[in-house]
């Protein structure tokens, strides 16, 4: 893939925004976001998209690492975004950064 | 000494019956292999995985280059036979070697098909075929942009999606109208395209080719219509001809591929073919799980000198699965309608499911499923069993329908049904295997019973199956409430109550399960438990609630709501239809529609919008979203109607004013028609009321959705008092008995009516303790929407955080 990769670093909300177990919703120059708070307290980001129906996955149940698809309930793992057998695919996943309060999201 | 055995042709079908031979006679023959292509026998069927860049080409192998050297088969890679003495019994290689045989077998495949157009010879057009044309795609994709595949059937498509992962733009040509037209029905063709669309392909239907352009290399395509576009790369995948030049020249008989009898035998002794070179009965079949059951049978042959066997090869049912991320395609048998065939849909457009059984002389006879393949395990069995339909439910058809938490398919199969068709691999085998050697992963049993070894396709069966045997046994096991844990749903509720938990993680602690946050089938229902065996101490855990119930409104498939506000009894009047329509007007509300509860719905809200809207309508919800009651249809009655016998608004309305916003395993309904013509349709609710003279009879257990099924007569009472009373006392019985997600109409089947009568009508102190928890129950019944309109900080989770970035 012969395209010039620079990363960006976004400041995108605070720890305190998040709740365990809940998704939330950003739009950062135009890309949907899910951001997950974790029960350990890290931080995931995916895409905002389930690939099935194009569902927001912000709005599924999150369990541990994973996160099921609102549309079709995939189970989709926060962390490498890949889909879950039986059924296959992958959403994008954004690299996070936790600085204090402050979440941060690189952008590529 | 020993007998010599010569293979032509190093590939899937032949080194599988080469396996068959040594299982069954392991040091009967000295074996030859010869081989057109540089490796040892791979998964060719994996080539679109590697394409897609799932695994790599040594991830495929199937057979290395030592399984030959231990099973001492003499293996010549690139080095194809060019010609067959069939009377010396000789062959010869085209590096001059030269074996004799006793016994011969082609297995030569076949050639990828190449249209014979102007052009086609250019550098950069190639097939999809072997390991060569997936490097030369890899590498191509390294250098160019943009790739042409011609041909949208299985093939065109697995390569279309693999350039797509490699970062090439895709334009794929098809010359039908719509995609598989080999596979699918056209509805569900439809529904593929749209599917691949928003996977970034790009699609020209109906369009032939005229020329491939270019000088050295090719640049571009002309096509009959005139149009014509730039390319890099051009795929032809329009379909493969078997490879029987060798044959021919051999002097076999041939037809569309060389012509076997029942044992694979060519019209020439000692010669057998086999895979997809082989014609059997009129058919040469394209994907191996034939190939593999054919292999069997050669062997079985070969080694039985030449004594004749019963049991030849009867031919295969065979079925093809899409193997493309994100696409769920299943079809098999005769799937288009005809003349004296009747066909059963399902088509749900919202959530991009089709399903279409065809049946002729009540027994299926083919299926296209599109979006949800959960059934096709089941649908193969009935369809090779040829069971009898004539009796079966659409929900006994399709159990993925029954909107209950699905039980494995693999439940369903017999003993001897294969669980993998690509190895003829049966349950009872992987059972068996799984019991005896204590098999616990998928790979084990991959390694020990070969299930699992070709297209993958039956791993999900095989872990389902592992997990059913290494428990209970697989036939009489109860249903675990998930696959987080073993404990049936009446087990949970038994702990919950004896152990006193009070929240989610509490219960799937203490009661070790094996995931430590549970799954999206289990939280649900555990948070329900919870709620109904304390609903004053045990608070409500919103992150193990569907989207629905957590946002209060129905999501759409584009992410966006559907408020659906209470109009008790299907009442309404001139200031609320105003407000409706403020509201709509104002937030640009898509659709306005009547649903069939008799409200309205405002369908496309966005998320952030929602409290807004909710304040601004100034109703209450009507939790057409909840597992909760949700309507209470009625019919004009007494009121205006001539027919009318009793109030069937006021009772309409007092019922919903009452039980609104009580939690219930499933959804409950309700209506009220005040007389037998019924125009409320109490006869398909959960609860049905009837006035008639002098009374009221109430119908329980009704539902009019995936598993239709009329209510049954529960009683009739003189009072509207005594419905009230009744149907509370049910409800509450309903709520502590019913396993999460199961209807009134469901519940009532497993427990009997008969029961119902005896617990609700004929004992009345069971009745009044019943009544009572109900009401505590429904003393802590709130207005979502109000709650969330009066608090600030719940309204956080419906906002969308908006972040520009400068470049
Ligand atoms: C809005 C409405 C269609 C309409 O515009 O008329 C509707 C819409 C949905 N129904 Fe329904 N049902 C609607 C009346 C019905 C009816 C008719 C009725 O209630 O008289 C039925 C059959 C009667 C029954 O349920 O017994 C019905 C049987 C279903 C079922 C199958 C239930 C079953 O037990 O078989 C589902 C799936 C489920 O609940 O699991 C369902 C699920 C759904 C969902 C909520 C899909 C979902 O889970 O998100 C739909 C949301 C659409 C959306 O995007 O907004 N809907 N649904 C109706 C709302 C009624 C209301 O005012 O609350
Ligand atoms: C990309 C792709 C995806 C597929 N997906 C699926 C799927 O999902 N499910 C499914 O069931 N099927 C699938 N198939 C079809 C399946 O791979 C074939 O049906 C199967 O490989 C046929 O096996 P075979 O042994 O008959 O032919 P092959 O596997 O093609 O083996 C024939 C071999 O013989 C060699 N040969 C030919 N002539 C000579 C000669 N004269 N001397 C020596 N060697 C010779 C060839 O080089 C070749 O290696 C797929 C095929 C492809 C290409
Ligand atoms: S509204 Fe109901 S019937 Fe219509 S598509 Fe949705 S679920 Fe199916
Ligand atoms: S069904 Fe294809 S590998 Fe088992």
């Amino acid at each position: 893939m012969a395209k010039i990769e620079f990363a960006k670093k976004v400041e995108v909300a605070t720890l305190s925004d998040l709740t365990v177990g809940i998704g939330y919703r950003l739009n950062v120059a135009g890309e949907e976001i899910a951001l997950f708070k974790l029960n350990d307290g890290s931080v995931r980001a995916i895409e905002n998209c389930s690939p099935f129906k194009k569902g927001p996955l912000s709005e599924g149940i999150v369990s541990g690492e994973f996160v099921f698809c609102p549309m079709r309930d995939w189970k989709i793992s926060l962390t490498d975004g890949q889909v879950q057998a039986p059924d296959h695919g992958s959403v994008k996943t954004y690299s996070v950064e936790v600085e204090g309060e402050t979440i941060y999201v690189h952008l590529d | 000494m020993k007998e010599k055995l010569v293979l032509i042709g190093n590939g899937m079908a032949g080194v599988r019956a080469i396996e068959e031979v040594l299982k069954k006679d392991a040091d009967r023959f000295e074996i030859t292999v010869f081989g057109e292509e540089p490796h040892p026998n791979y998964n060719r069927i994996l080539l679109s995985k590697v394409l897609q860049g799932d695994t790599t080409v040594d991830d495929i192998v199937l057979n290395d280059f030592k399984w030959y050297e231990e099973n001492k088969i003499e293996l010549l890679v690139g080095d194809p036979v060019i010609k067959v003495d069939h009377e010396k019994k000789v062959v010869y290689s085209q590096k001059g070697v030269t074996r004799s045989y006793d016994k011969l077998i082609f297995a030569t495949g076949s050639n990828p098909f190449m249209l014979p157009l102007p052009g086609a010879e250019l550098e950069g057009v190639i097939a999809f075929r072997n390991i060569q044309d997936c490097e030369t795609m890899i590498e191509t994709a390294k250098n160019y942009k943009r790739a042409v595949v011609i041909g949208g059937g299985l093939l065109g498509l697995e390569a279309a999606r693999g350039l797509l992962n490699l970062n090439m733009h895709v334009d794929v040509i098809h010359i039908a109208d719509y995609l598989m037209e080999r596979q699918l029905d056209e509805p569900a063709g439809k529904m593929l395209r749209e599917q691949l669309e928003s996977q970034g392909m790009t699609f020209h239907l109906k369009k032939n080719t005229k020329k491939i352009v270019g000088k050295k290399r090719v640049q571009g395509m002309q096509f009959t219509d005139g149009t014509n576009l730039q390319t890099d790369l051009v795929v032809m995948a329009v379909g493969i001809k078997p490879n029987i030049a060798l044959a021919q020249e051999t002097g076999l008989t041939t037809e569309r591929a060389i012509v076997v009898d029942d044992f694979m035998q060519t019209n020439i002794p000692n010669i057998y073919a086999v895979g997809e070179c082989a014609q059997h009965r009129g058919i040469a079949y394209g994907l191996v799980a034939p190939l593999y059951e054919q292999g069997k049978v050669l062997a079985a042959h070969i080694c039985s000198g030449d004594q004749m066997l019963e049991h030849g090869y009867q031919g295969s049912l065979v079925y093809t699965q899409l193997k493309v991320s994100g696409v769920n395609v299943f079809s098999a048998g005769q799937f288009q309608d005809g003349e004296q065939t009747k066909a059963i849909r399902v088509h749900d457009e919202f959530a991009g499911i089709y399903k279409k059984v065809v049946i002729q002389d009540n027994k299926i006879i083919g299926a296209v499923l599109f979006g949800d393949t959960s059934d096709s395990t089941r649908l193969l069995s009935m369809m090779r069993n040829g069971e009898d339909v004539a009796e079966m439910s659409k929900v006994a058809i399709f159990p993925s329908e029954s909107g209950e938490p699905q039980v494995s398919p693999v439940v369903a199969l017999a003993d001897d049904d294969n669980v993998c068709d690509c190895n003829g691999i049966s349950k009872g085998t992987i059972i068996s295997a799984i019991k005896e050697q204590g098999l616990t992963t998928v790979e084990e049993v991959k390694q020990c019973t070969s299930a699992g070894r070709s297209c993958g396709g039956c791993k999900p069966l095989i872990a389902d199956l592992i997990k059913l045997t290494t428990g209970e046994d697989v036939s009489n096991a109860p249903e675990p409430i998930c696959g987080c844990s073993k404990l049936t749903h009446e087990e949970v509720v038994a702990q919950i109550r004896e152990l006193e938990l009070t929240y989610p993680r509490e219960v799937m602690n203490v009661l070790g399960w094996e995931t430590d946050e549970g799954c999206s089938k289990c939280r649900p229902a555990i948070n329900y438990y919870l709620k109904m065996v304390d609903p004053i101490k045990n608070l409500d855990d919103p992150t193990s609630r569907f989207i629905n119930e957590r946002a209060h409104a129905n999501i759409n498939h584009d992410g966006t709501f559907t408020v659906v506000p209470r109009m008790y009894g299907g009442v309404t009047d001139s200031e609320q239809l105003r407000k409706i329509a403020d509201v709509a007007d104002k937030y640009n509300v898509p659709l306005l529609k009547v649903t069939g509860g008799q409200r309205i719905d405002l369908v496309g809200v966005e998320k952030e919008n929602l409290p807004n809207v909710w304040s601004e309508l100034g109703m209450r919800s009507g939790s057409a979203y909840a597992k909760a009651l949700r309507t209470v249809k009625t019919c004009v009655g007494a009121q205006f109607c001539r027919f009318g016998t009793q109030d069937s608004l006021g009772l309409g309305i007092e019922l919903e004013k009452k039980f609104e916003y009580i939690n219930t395993p499933h959804k409950v309904k309700m209506a009220v028609s005040a007389c037998p013509r019924n125009c409320a349709e109490s006869g398909i609710k959960d609860f049905g009321v009837v006035g008639v003279d002098g009374g009221w009879e109430l119908y329980v257990g009704g539902n009019g959705g995936v598993d239709l099924r009329g209510g049954d007569l529960f009683c009739k009472v003189k009072t509207k008092e005594e419905i009230i009373d009744i149907i509370s006392a049910f409800m509450q019985y309903y709520r502590e008995n019913a396993r999460y997600l199961e209807r009134t109409s469901h519940f009532v089947e497993r427990v009997g009516l008969e029961h119902m009568k005896e617990v609700i009508l004929n004992d009345e102190e069971t009745r009044y303790a019943l009544m009572n928890r109900m009401e505590v129950a429904l003393s802590t019944g709130r207005d979502p929407w109000q709650e969330i309109i009066e608090d600030e900080e719940k309204q956080k989770e419906f906002q969308k955080k908006k972040i520009e970035v400068l470049v």
